[in-house]
């Protein structure tokens, strides 16, 4: 549906999005993370229009986005960063404006509102001035704005940032009630956000593509390895001793002292080897009291600073 | 042309959403008929000819402050970004815009058209003048507001807009004034004095209808509404 080869953007000084590529399937919701100023907000411009890229080519349901910027629009809507509304207007005169700018047939406009209004929830504020709405309603109209003319692909720039977390899980509901057969980008610096709503992942620094993936896929790829972390209580030495001659251990961390002869160990083992068996037998062996095992599961977080950092330092 | 339609009806009404339209017109209306009256009484005639003099010089100062918000103020508030994402041409976004300015403006215009009816009330009036008048009207007003519109491109701040405004309508009128006209070189002389805002208006309001000061009006408003396309294109 989207295909975006090799784009790149400068501001004055700084290259916002350097030779970026990535496609999104029909139907895919494609999750863009990145920390600030890694060039979503730039990338999502160059998608819808706003801004031209200095060079690449982005095609967008088989139209060069440079000769058919019109058509492309009218495919898409679009929640701009920050959701920018004019607060004077009424909610109802506000979609009716963007319905008639998009060329809405007359006849069908107001129904198709009626419709939109319903589907975010807007029946109660639809004749109040947008000025006078709460932060989350504002969100809901500027995504009304966007499905007014039930677009094929919707993009949207950060659709949840400073909402609280109800309207965060409101918005997230109506994104994907809204979105069965839509294809989607949305763009977040808040990871779990990401993982729940998207299918796919890309991850952006810098301007440039540091990971992609599903959420899963992405934890696997940069988990490395996996973590074990224990609490035995016996001689650190030996333990540490008895767990080096397994060999197939990358790393151990020894995370402090629980009191009471007791000590939290995190093991870093190769690929797939899951050592918490091992770890059971070898406490039974020895006598040593096991209180507390479990693998962890690299968060999104990790992989995110993981990507971002190394890429950072490279 | 359906989005430059529904462009000027959403600013139309955005201006008089907020207190701007009613401050505006009442501020207009008192000081032009301010200038009418000053004299009317004194020099007991049925004529407008002080009202069309001064005329200039009060658009020249309420003109760029229709037009100042019409691009800064929705770069200021991002929502430049929504416009420009629809799927309307960059010529009707400027020519919706532009007409709401002409529109608003031709309100205000309108009302003061209380006073050549007075005026055909108390004497015999001789309407060429007044209606060469309220045509120039129009159409250095229509100049002004692309000038207006233009500048109000390059700012988020709608304080900028205004001045930058003044300044180029100012110096744009009084090209054609002799104090300038003196000091040029006589090559130049024709043609600045072609220029000028101001020339033109003079002739239209003594009742001469020319179509070369028509033409020249439209040109300017033209040229600076063209610039005005251009620009929201380059831009991206």
């Amino acid at each position: 549906m989207i295909d975006v080869e090799e784009i790149t953007k400068r501001y004055a000084e700084t290259v916002a999005v350097d030779r970026l590529s990535f496609q999104v399937e029909k139907g895919e919701i494609l999750g863009l993370l990145g920390p600030n100023g890694a060039g979503k907000t730039t990338t999502m411009r160059i998608l819808t229009g706003y801004l031209a890229a200095d060079s690449g080519k982005v095609t967008v349901a088989g139209l060069d986005l440079r000769d058919h910027s019109l058509e492309i629009r009218r495919l898409i809507g679009y929640l701009p960063e920050n959701n920018p509304l004019y607060p004077d207007m009424g909610v109802m005169e506000y979609l009716l404006f963007i319905a008639a700018m998009r060329g809405l047939p007359k006849t069908g406009r107001r129904n198709r509102i009626d419709r939109v209004i319903e589907l975010t929830g807007l029946e109660k504020m639809a004749h109040k001035n947008i000025g006078e709405l709460s932060k989350g309603y504002c969100q809901r109209v500027g995504l009304a704005q966007a499905i007014v003319h039930d677009p094929e692909i919707l993009i949207l720039d950060e659709p949840t940032v400073g909402l609280d977390p109800n309207q965060i899980v409101e918005i997230r509901s109506l994104i994907q009630r809204f979105g069965a057969d839509k294809t989607i980008i949305l763009s977040s610096h808040i990871l779990p956000e990401v993982a729940a709503t998207c299918s796919r992942v890309i991850i952006l620094n810098s301007g440039k593509l540091a990971g992609s993936g599903t959420p899963e896929e992405m934890s696997v790829r940069a988990r490395g390895g996996n973590a074990v972390t224990f609490v035995l209580k016996g001689p650190v030495d030996a333990i540490t001793e008895k767990l080096k001659s397994r060999g197939d251990i990358k790393k151990i961390e020894i995370k402090g002292d629980e009191g009471s002869g007791k000590t939290r160990f995190r093991v870093i083992t190769d690929g797939s080897v899951d050592i918490r068996d091992a770890v059971f037998m070898m406490a039974v062996e020895n006598q040593w009291v096991l209180s507390e095992l479990y693998r962890e599961s690299l968060s999104l977080e990790e992989i995110f600073q993981h990507l971002t950092i190394e890429e950072a330092v490279v | 042309m359906k989005g430059a339609l529904a462009l000027c009806r959403r600013e139309f009404n955005a201006y008089f959403d907020s207190p701007v339209a009613y401050v505006f017109t009442v501020a207009f209306l008192s000081v032009t008929f301010w200038f009418f009256f000053r004299g009317f009484f004194v020099g007991n005639q049925i004529q407008m000819r002080e009202y069309f003099f001064f005329l200039p010089w009060v658009f020249l100062i309420f003109i760029p402050a229709v037009t100042m918000r019409l691009w800064a103020e929705e770069k200021k508030m991002g929502t430049v970004e929504v416009l420009l994402t629809l799927p309307v041409k960059e010529y009707e976004l400027v020519l919706g815009k532009f007409l709401a300015g002409f529109l608003f403006v031709f309100v205000s215009v309108f009302f003061s058209f209380s006073l050549p009816l007075t005026l055909s009330f108390l004497g015999k009036l001789d309407w060429g003048p007044v209606i060469g008048g309220y045509l120039g009207t129009c159409l250095l007003g229509a100049a002004y507001l692309s000038i207006g519109l233009f500048l109000s491109n390059f700012t988020k701040n709608q304080i900028v807009a205004f001045i930058l405004t003044i300044l180029l309508s100012f110096a744009l009128f009084i090209l054609g004034e002799d104090v300038i006209l003196v000091n040029l070189p006589d090559f130049w002389v024709p043609f600045f004095s072609f220029l000028g805002l101001g020339k033109h208006f003079v002739s239209i309001q003594r009742g001469i209808i020319d179509s070369r000061d028509i033409v020249y009006y439209l040109s300017v408003t033209g040229f600076f509404l063209f610039l005005n396309v251009l620009f929201v294109t380059k831009r991206r």
